[in-house]
């Protein structure tokens, strides 16, 4: 018997599916994204890279930085913070609710808790914890915040504060977002390390600056050269065990440059409907209205589609 | 003889990969080493190695293997072996285009794609060449009935086009958006590794142990039926857990991922069933020793991609060394021990000559075999350690990093290990083909069968 078209027509069917499955429906559903304005001002997200760091992407690619280092932060859950930003008049339905959600605690620390505004009175609590909290604290005048903070190894590394998202990649082409970690992940470096001088030490050569580091350098980034009479503003300052010989000079080259502008790049993460993450600054007006609702209503960031933290 | 161009070259470009792969190995615990040059950086020799390991020689050895079959499974000379051997040459020098563009720098940044654009259509046309000849002699087949292995077969040829100019386009040619890269990247080389190389592999699989033995596979049906759960299940699962991208299209790639179960298991009980009664010639037989291992290395490679997946073991295992101890027990462990088997079996086969050390293919047996468990075992369990330590803020990074050095130390050790073996089959290749060439020469004298294959033959 012959079943040669019916493996063909089988195939192509089953091919077809995973096709659809996992390359067109996320097409449709998210292939076509557009920046978003984020915060209350008009910032826009994200924000397009500048010439000379979109270069300095070309060497990432081209020398395979990906290959040890990722560029993806991921949280293994949530934690809630409450935080009281205005005790109102009614200190003493306050104070009482304060020992209801704090049990541990004493009427006069309760007292000291609420006394200057804006206070953490729960930090790392479960959401269930935080929506009873919100109830008890139900007091008309009474404002407070709920605050949601991601958690897991890679935000208490201090490799980002929030996972990373589908947004975040907006712009990158060619994406590389590495499955290896031999060197630390890489999404926000250029906020770890703000100094591009450390930077190209780093790259010359990586003990200079993290003794024990199994990078390799990448001399080749570089230039030795005759040193004039005055040394020139780029080159490298060496600490004094890995001087040059005298007369010359290491200076970086333009690939050097440009590679750094684009990890002094990454540095930004902000807060998003679908990853919302603790903002810096925080405004008591934004809270106002937070005291009536349960936890979903966030002041940092509105979390409705936020998975139930474990 | 165009099956035995392919074989020839595909033994260089292991050689060659796994001498890449030996440098980047040993650059993991001596950054310090090779340093210098711009073009042996690791970023660069790593995924060099890689590609001439997976388009060198996995892709262009089972390719080679894949017309035998067909030919000889359909009863049919190789049609076309001229455009055949065309073919093979663009592959080879596709490979050597690409491997000089990573080198330089003109990687393009995706995995397992990282050829240069020239390089890429390059290879995708002596595909193409190759492929048409492959499904020309299949339909000139004149043996009607369908073995088990030319399904699997048939499959993959179509298989690959498909994918491979899907991803190339949607990547290099016309590249979408965002996350979405890495969506068609990962659903890419799901779709190598876990269709098209296992399809390719296990079509040697069911062809070679069942002749040895000289039984029939167990059951044709359960290998059929696996068929197909390989086919619809098999290629959705690029996408890994924690993605960052929503997260059903994860979720589906783990679900279907899990259902992979059910071909592996029934891929294992058909093997095992075949073979259960005649474990004795797995002492004496050398090839069928190397599909033996292959086969279970595909099983375990499957099992530890399956449990790898579920979300709360990627948690610990993703980014980790684990990752490449899988790859690595596909690459050497399954595609390279059921190559190395069918070598072994066609070859003597095509030149009707024996191969002139049987001393070396032990020797390459014991070392390959060796090599592949130091290679993938440091990596699995320095891995899982990885992992763990990476989730655990107290642990400092830089101790993360070292404490992978010895495990990462026993894999280079492993990757000598196997480059001392295949370089014992490639001895032997490159002693038999001598001695292939006056057996042709001496036929042709004689009598005239096949005047196209020998013209072939002459030109190796």
């Amino acid at each position: 018997m012959n079943h040669g078209p019916l493996i063909f027509l089988g195939i192509f069917l089953a091919l077809a599916a995973s096709w659809y499955g996992t390359v067109v429906a996320p097409l449709l559903q998210f292939g076509h994204q557009q920046q978003v304005t984020v915060g209350a001002g008009s910032t826009r997200y994200p924000a397009a890279r500048s010439g000379q760091a979109q270069r300095g992407k070309d060497v990432y690619r081209a020398n395979g930085c990906f290959y040890c280092h990722t560029s993806q932060v991921r949280q293994s859950g949530v934690k809630f913070d409450v935080v009281l930003v205005s005790a109102g008049t009614n200190k003493a339905g306050l104070i009482s609710a304060a020992l209801l959600i704090k049990p541990g605690i004493t009427a006069d620390e309760a007292r000291k808790l609420i006394e200057q505004t804006p206070k953490p009175l729960l930090q790392g609590v479960t959401r269930p914890e935080a929506d009873a909290a919100a109830k008890t604290l139900a007091i008309p005048d009474v404002k407070f915040e709920i605050i949601l903070v991601p958690v897991g190894g890679d935000v208490e590394r201090g490799w980002g504060s929030r996972v990373s998202v589908a947004q975040d990649y907006l712009y990158e082409q060619p994406l590389m977002l590495g499955n290896q970690r031999i060197g630390p992940d890489l999404t926000t470096i250029g906020a770890r390390q703000r100094s591009a001088a450390s930077h190209l030490l780093h790259l010359y050569n990586p003990q200079m600056t993290v003794k024990g580091s199994t990078m390799p350098p990448y001399r080749f980034l570089f230039e030795k050269r005759k040193a004039g009479p005055r040394p020139s503003p780029d080159a490298l300052q060496l600490p004094a065990e890995y001087a040059v010989e005298k007369g010359f000079e290491i200076v970086p080259t333009e690939k050097a440059q440009a590679l750094v502008a684009y990890l002094l790049s990454l540095d930004t993460q902000l807060a998003l409907f679908e990853a919302p993450m603790p903002t810096a600054p925080k405004q008591p007006e934004l809270g106002a209205s937070t005291n009536q609702t349960s936890a979903a209503a966030f002041t940092n960031t509105a979390a409705a589609n936020q998975p139930a933290p474990k | 003889m165009a099956v035995m161009f392919l074989f020839s070259s595909a033994l260089i470009w292991l050689v060659i990969g796994i001498v890449l792969g030996l440098i980047s190995s040993i650059k993991l615990h001596g950054p310090g080493f090779l340093s210098q040059l711009s073009w042996l950086t690791y970023g660069r020799v790593y995924p060099a190695s890689q590609n001439a390991v997976v388009y060198g020689f996995s892709a262009q050895a089972l390719l080679g293997i894949a017309l035998w079959l067909i030919a000889r499974l359909g009863r049919v000379s190789l049609q076309g072996p001229g455009m055949i051997v065309v073919g093979g040459v663009f592959w080879n020098f596709a490979i050597a285009m690409g491997l000089v563009g990573i080198l330089t720098g003109n990687s393009t940044g995706y995995e397992w794609l990282e050829m240069p654009r020239s390089a890429s259509s390059l290879l995708f046309f002596s595909y193409a060449l190759i492929g048409v000849w492959a499904l020309i002699t299949f339909h000139m087949r004149r043996e009607r009935q369908l073995y088990v292995s030319q399904w699997y077969l048939l499959a993959a040829l179509l298989w690959f086009p498909w994918s491979y100019s899907t991803a190339q386009l949607l990547l290099v040619v016309s590249p979408v958006q965002g996350v979405m890269q890495a969506i068609v990247n990962g659903w890419f080389v799901h779709n190598l590794f876990e269709v098209w190389f296992s399809f390719l592999g296990l079509a040697g699989v069911f062809y070679f142990i069942p002749k040895i033995i000289g039984q029939p596979l167990h059951s044709r049906y359960l290998a059929l039926f696996a068929f197909w759960m390989l086919a619809f299940f098999g290629s959705w699962g690029g996408v890994y857990a924690d993605a960052p991208v929503p997260k059903w299209v994860s979720s589906l790639s783990i679900a279907t991922r899990v259902m992979m179960l059910i071909p592996m298991l029934a891929i294992g009980l058909n093997i095992q069933s075949t073979l259960s009664a005649h474990c004795a010639i797995l002492k004496t037989n050398m090839v069928l020793r190397f599909v033996w291992v292959g086969a279970i290395s595909y099983l375990l490679a499957t099992l530890l991609g399956i449990v790898g997946a579920l979300r709360s073991v990627s948690e610990v295992t993703l980014f980790t060394l684990y990752t490449n101890a899988i790859t690595n027990l596909q690459l050497y462990g399954f595609l390279g021990m059921v190559v190395a088997g069918g070598i072994y079996y066609i070859v003597p086969r095509l030149t009707e000559c024996d191969w002139p050390s049987t001393g070396l293919i032990r020797f390459h047996f014991s070392t390959a075999t060796l090599g592949v468990a130091l290679l993938v075992l440091p990596q699995l369990i320095g891995g899982v350690l990885q992992g763990i330590k990476l989730n655990d803020p107290q642990v400092p990074f830089l101790s993360v990093v070292k404490s992978t050095i010895p495990f990462l130390g026993m894999s280079t050790l492993g990757e000598l290990l196997l480059l001392v073996g295949n370089l014992a089959l490639l001895v032997n290749l490159l002693k038999i083909l001598p001695a292939c060439c006056t057996c042709c020469l001496g036929r042709v004298s004689n009598s005239t069968p096949q005047p196209k294959a020998v013209a072939v033959g002459g030109r190796i």
